[in-house]
């Protein structure tokens, strides 16, 4: 076996152990803001498998959107409330945890026997692209892959407008949930212009 | 354009002389580029700290550092001692695991960008094709690290100052990045060689600089505010407000953030040179000096010329920047939050979008000049 081999097979050990134990550790911590943390760790593993596979193209855009903006916001939006209260003791919480646990095992057997029925085909390519993906992948997004990623951007845009809507609720005059008038006096008066006009 | 010197070619080659198989010179060759860039980077440092203190006081008709070696130049070194022997600190209340991690999560990404920094044809620890999005991606990992020790620290301030320094972060990272995605566009690749090499057709004249004057100055601005140095460098402002994320910080868990701050500063002055100012190359291309001497471009001397005049340019140019950065830091008041976030969001980003919405209007209708 050459070292090359060696690495790779130490490198996807670790990488995929991380990522099950910190997968494991997202769901069961009881902090929030430590499960918030290891979910960037099991991001970043999962950005070392696609380095792994030869897709640093896609390993760094994994980095970027998934580490860099999707985990940040999340730790932005724990900070921002992070209130120090304890949950309400739910009297009930031995048999839902069973019914999860229950629901979680079926979804994982059915995972495990697609893996085992599924005839994986796995023929090497002979000359393998690497460095090229990254072309390759802006020539199917604007070609097949066009409609996926426009609509993808719709979808961001959908997103963005709803929370402006949520964030600007001084422009509006009524509680958009609840259709009570909105107490103007407690939100925050806009920021002043850049340059202030002193005269 | 495969002429220069390949330093890892000639080292295995001297390895093989002694009966070593190509794989083991291989393992020994790989951490030595490593090594070496991360001594260039504390040795930047510590050259760029030394320079911040002398420059300074120039700027306030001091004196400066003066005792420790001739004219100061081991004062760093004292400075970095000192933080190394001081007590390490975990205040009581804070989150242990959280408060080292920190530090770490915030250095190493900065580090780790230095893989993709060329100081020639082949100097460079590891040509990777996706290059300078390497460096996006990376950067990006930083503010969670500033939310991590800012939440870590258990103190209001604390948290305030990682959430204002991880929000500076995320939104000067928009504008940089598509300042970057111009040059790229122009470039046709992502590795940093092909960008320095598009640069140097014709010496200075074919500088990035001249065809992105926009994206220079945006770029400049965002990486300024990426290393919140003056006049952004709100989450510290260590004479107005509480010092930010690193407020309950001591010893060498400060010194990662220091280290961290300054090594970003010279990355970030090394990729200005890189990606606007030509990289490695002379201002006069080496080809017209070597016609100039009548010796082909493939000498020897020619050779070691070119590799040492790219590694000189290089560092030149960095540090050029780098006396600009400090110069402004100690010449400009410091800007609000809220303008802050105004100048990244309502100026930048949209002028950045213009600029790159240009750049591939231009490449379409000068396709010689803008990269076809």
């Amino acid at each position: 076996m050459s070292i090359a081999i060696t690495t790779q097979i130490i490198c996807f050990t670790v990488l995929s152990l991380v990522v099950l134990i910190g997968a494991l550790g997202v769901v069961l911590l009881e902090s929030i803001v430590y499960s918030a943390f290891l979910l960037g760790g099991v991001f970043m593993s999962v950005a070392g498998l696609y380095l792994l596979l030869n897709a640093s193209f896609v390993a760094a855009a994994q980095v970027l959107v998934y580490v860099g903006a999707v985990n940040v916001l999340i730790i932005f939006a724990i900070m921002l409330v992070n209130k120090k209260e304890d949950l309400k003791p739910i009297n009930d919480i031995k048999s839902r945890r069973i019914i999860s646990t229950s629901i979680c095992l079926t979804l994982l057997s059915l995972l495990i026997r697609v893996d085992l029925t599924n005839v994986w085909n796995i023929s090497i390519p002979q000359n393998s692209i690497g460095e090229e993906s990254t072309i390759r992948i802006g020539e199917h997004l604007f070609s097949d892959y066009l409609l996926p990623f426009e609509v993808a951007s719709v979808l961001l845009l959908m997103a963005m407008i709803g929370a402006i809507v949520l964030a600007r609720r001084d422009v509006m005059n009524k509680d958009i949930s609840t259709g009570l008038p909105v107490d103007q006096e407690l939100i925050e008066k806009s920021s002043e212009p850049l340059l202030t006009n002193k005269n | 354009m495969e002429y220069g010197l390949d330093l890892e070619y000639s080292f295995n080659e001297f390895l093989k002389g002694f009966g070593l198989s190509s794989e083991i010179a291989h393992i020994i060759w790989l951490p030595l580029p490593m090594l070496l860039v991360l001594v260039a980077a504390v040795v930047g440092v510590l050259v760029t700290v030394w320079l911040e203190r002398k420059i300074s006081a120039a700027a306030q008709q001091r004196i400066g550092p003066e005792y420790a070696g001739a004219l100061g130049v081991l004062q760093p070194i004292a400075d970095g001692l000192k933080l190394l022997v001081k007590e390490d600190i975990i205040p009581a209340k804070a989150d242990g695991i959280l408060f080292t991690a920190g530090p770490i999560l915030v250095l190493v990404p900065v580090i780790l960008s230095w893989l993709i920094v060329p100081f020639g044809q082949n100097l460079l620890i590891s040509n990777v094709g996706i290059g300078i999005f390497l460096w996006i991606a990376l950067s990006s990992i930083q503010p969670i690290g500033l939310l991590m020790s800012g939440y870590a620290s258990n103190n209001k301030y604390s948290l305030l100052g990682g959430l204002r320094a991880a929000a500076q972060s995320i939104s000067y990272e928009i504008p940089l990045a598509l300042s970057v995605l111009a040059i790229v566009l122009m470039t046709n690749s992502l590795s940093t060689i092909d960008i320095v090499n598009q640069q140097s057709s014709a010496g200075i004249l074919s500088w990035n600089i001249w065809r992105q004057p926009v994206g220079f100055i945006v770029f400049w601005i965002c990486a300024l505010a990426e290393c919140e140095r003056l006049p952004f460098d709100l989450p510290e402002a260590e004479e107005e407000l509480v010092a930010g994320y690193q407020t309950e910080y001591a010893g060498m868990k400060f010194a990662l953030f220091y280290l961290g701050s300054y090594i970003n500063l010279i990355l970030s002055a090394l990729l200005v040179s890189i990606l606007y100012l030509g990289g490695w190359g002379f201002p006069i291309p080496v080809e017209l000096i070597a016609k100039f001497l009548n010796l082909p471009i493939n000498a020897p001397f020619i050779q070691v010329f070119t590799a040492s005049i790219g590694i000189v340019m290089t560092v030149l140019k960095a540090y050029l920047l780098v006396f600009i950065a400090i110069l402004l830091r100690w010449t400009t008041p410091r800007v609000r939050i809220d303008q802050l976030l105004d100048l990244g969001w309502k100026f930048l980003l949209p002028i950045s979008l213009a600029n790159l919405l240009i750049t591939a209007g231009l490449k379409l209708a000068f396709p010689q000049f803008f990269g076809g």
